[in-house]
């Protein structure tokens, strides 16, 4: 089976996502080796490496929408800009990041074209037939469903960050590099205008896309207890996370909730310190590959999904696993 | 006078176990709630209401027991309720849309509201996929939403539309400021507001005010599905693992190394 498969090839703040190599190698399985990968990149001043970065990823084609009307996220600019990708690739299947932009694009696209969307796919099991199952969680991950495309329409289909693999250099193989090309992208009339961004996520990694989060609860008991739980994120290259009770009582942005509501994360660590562990806040973050608790109520829920477990006070353990993280990196 | 329709959903309550079963999610003594993003949704539709005037009609798509959702809204202050009978209608976001959109297009409301995404699918695709159908403009992600004519906004560009939304938005943890022309959609992120109980006199009005269903074939629709579930599975089960003694400072030691050479994460 070989299909033509188009990718979102997602930019923030002037840089190629993670999540976009992570499409790509979704596509590349998904084409099989007689099909065709596009990728499209839009924005406002596009690097050339970033075009390159994706062909020697396996893109067959890069279609570039280079304007200034795609510089901000203004969803009619973009949805233009996939629109022209659409009609000049016709593919099988779109695939993007389940990110802010992706989730906000895919389902409008989808209804466009008369497509279905499936969306937040963590795993894709591609036989060697026609039946491709995309895995899904539902209920935040408190169960899963594996979910097909009927026959006969294009696919919408975004991706999980953080849980495919991205696409490698050798995927590219003997497929001979690739080749860019300009997109025929007319900007439309604009009906949002973004009038201003207030960078607060500037420094801080994005939660879904992080290795690691260090999240806190109520045990954190003010916005100052937060201080040392950012110190051991930034030792670890991390993100900090928080659970719904810290977010009510204001010690931090609901942008930080982890739960149900909230983002779900999928890092490959994930420490909750504080946390007592709601069912509401673990489906947010039990699919994490390894959990560490650290509370000082043995009897924390928390406890009963994590693989490592401290009984403790978190301002007396976090700063000491913080120095001990910073003395075994630099030796 | 604005006319608000508010996209509502009722799911399980957060805090309930999901049991899966051969037959599907185990529904049996569940709770069930409005979607918690489409209450804040709800609630400003209704303070947008209190402040402009106007109308607020809530629409669902969902079996019977989703009436006991769209009582509540009536009860805390939506006027009117459409509750599209899921009966024949496909698991799928694609047929769901389409068969709101088919409601929703006649009633030709001014401002659309719904909650980001739904507890229990978490897709986040209905709502945007009607505002498609319907040609609206949209603004996702709002954590404040005013409504008002170009010159009641401040908004320098030709005044286009009679009125216009100007939403903060959040962009995964940055805020975007957006104006937007009416008619469009706006979905609601959390801290948008502190949606507002139900009040006893609320739940005796709302025993008075419409409600009505609408059926597939009503609508004309043949509702053919874009994707279908092929399985449901409980996540995978995981085993609470060790617990670490000591002093705070052997505890912390012992943890960095058994992240080193058991987990592998550092």
């Amino acid at each position: 089976m070989s299909r033509t498969i188009l990718v979102f090839a997602e930019r923030r703040d002037g840089q190629l996502r993670r999540v976009a190599f992570e499409a790509l190698g979704a596509a590349r399985r998904l084409a099989g080796e007689d099909g065709a990968v596009h990728a499209v990149l839009a924005g406002s001043g596009v690097a050339a490496e970033d075009a390159a970065a994706l062909q020697a990823r396996g893109a067959d084609v890069v279609h570039i929408a280079d304007d200034p009307s795609l510089k901000d996220y203004a969803p009619e600019a973009y949805l233009a800009a996939l629109g022209a990708a659409m009609d000049a690739v016709r593919p099988d299947a779109l695939l993007l990041g389940h990110t802010g932009v992706g989730r906000d694009l895919a389902p409008r696209v989808a209804a466009a074209y008369g497509a279905g969307h499936i969306a937040d796919v963590t795993a894709i099991e591609a036989s060697s037939g026609d039946d491709i199952g995309f895995i899904r969680p539902l209920y935040a991950g408190k169960a899963f469903e594996r979910r097909s495309f009927a026959p006969g329409r294009p696919w919408v289909v975004t991706v999980r960050p953080n849980n495919l693999p991205p696409a490698e250099p050798a995927d590219a193989g003997a497929r001979g590099g690739g080749s860019a090309q300009a997109l025929a992208y007319a900007p439309p009339p604009l009906l949002t205008a973004v009038r201003g961004v207030l960078r607060r996520a500037s420094g801080q990694l994005d939660l879904a896309e992080a290795d690691v989060v260090v999240s806190g609860g109520r045990g954190v008991r003010s916005a100052a207890g937060f201080e040392p739980l950012r110190a051991l994120a930034d030792a670890l290259g991390g993100a900090v996370g928080a659970s719904r009770a810290a977010c009510d009582a204001g010690y931090c942005d609901y942008a930080l909730q982890i739960g149900q509501t909230g983002k779900v994360v999928t890092p490959q660590l994930y420490i909750a310190c504080g946390i007592s562990g709601a069912i509401q806040h673990l489906a947010g973050m039990s699919q994490s590959r390894t959990i560490i608790a650290i509370n000082k109520d043995p009897d924390a829920p928390i406890f009963g999904v994590a693989d490592y477990g401290i009984v403790g006070d978190l301002f007396e353990v976090v700063p000491l696993l913080t120095a001990e993280v910073l003395r075994v990196r630099s030796s | 006078m604005l006319k608000i329709v508010v996209l509502l959903k009722q799911t399980f309550d957060t805090e309930e176990k999901i049991t899966v079963t051969p037959q599907g999610v185990d529904e049996r003594d569940a709770k069930f709630v409005i979607n918690p993003y489409d209450e804040y949704a709800l609630e400003e539709g209704i303070r947008l209401k209190e402040k402009l005037g106007g109308e607020v009609i809530v629409v669902t798509c969902g079996e019977e027991r989703a009436q006991e959702a769209l009582r509540t809204a009536l009860a805390v202050g939506a006027d009117e309720a459409v509750r599209v009978d899921a009966a024949g209608l496909p698991d799928d976001s694609f047929a769901i849309a389409e068969a709101l959109a088919a409601v929703i297009k006649p009633l030709a409301p001014d401002l659309l509201l719904a909650g980001l995404f739904a507890v229990d699918t978490g897709s986040g695709s209905v709502a945007l996929q009607v505002a498609e159908r319907l040609g609206l403009p949209h603004a996702s992600a709002a954590l404040k939403l005013t409504v008002g004519s170009a010159a009641e906004l401040g908004l320098t560009r030709p005044a286009e539309a009679q009125r216009y939304a100007l939403v903060e938005r959040d962009a995964e943890g940055d805020t975007e400021t957006v104006a937007l022309p009416l008619p469009a959609l706006v979905t609601a992120q959390q801290g948008l507001n502190e949606p507002r109980y139900p009040s006893l006199p609320g739940i005796m009005k709302a025993k008075r005010k419409p409600l009505r269903t609408v059926d597939l074939s009503e609508l004309g629709l043949s509702a053919a599905a874009r994707t279908v579930r092929t399985a449901l599975f409980p996540p995978p089960p995981r085993a609470a693992g060790k617990r670490i003694a000591g002093s705070p400072a052997e505890q912390a030691a012992e943890l960095v190394k058994l992240l080193q050479s058991e987990a592998k994460v550092l």
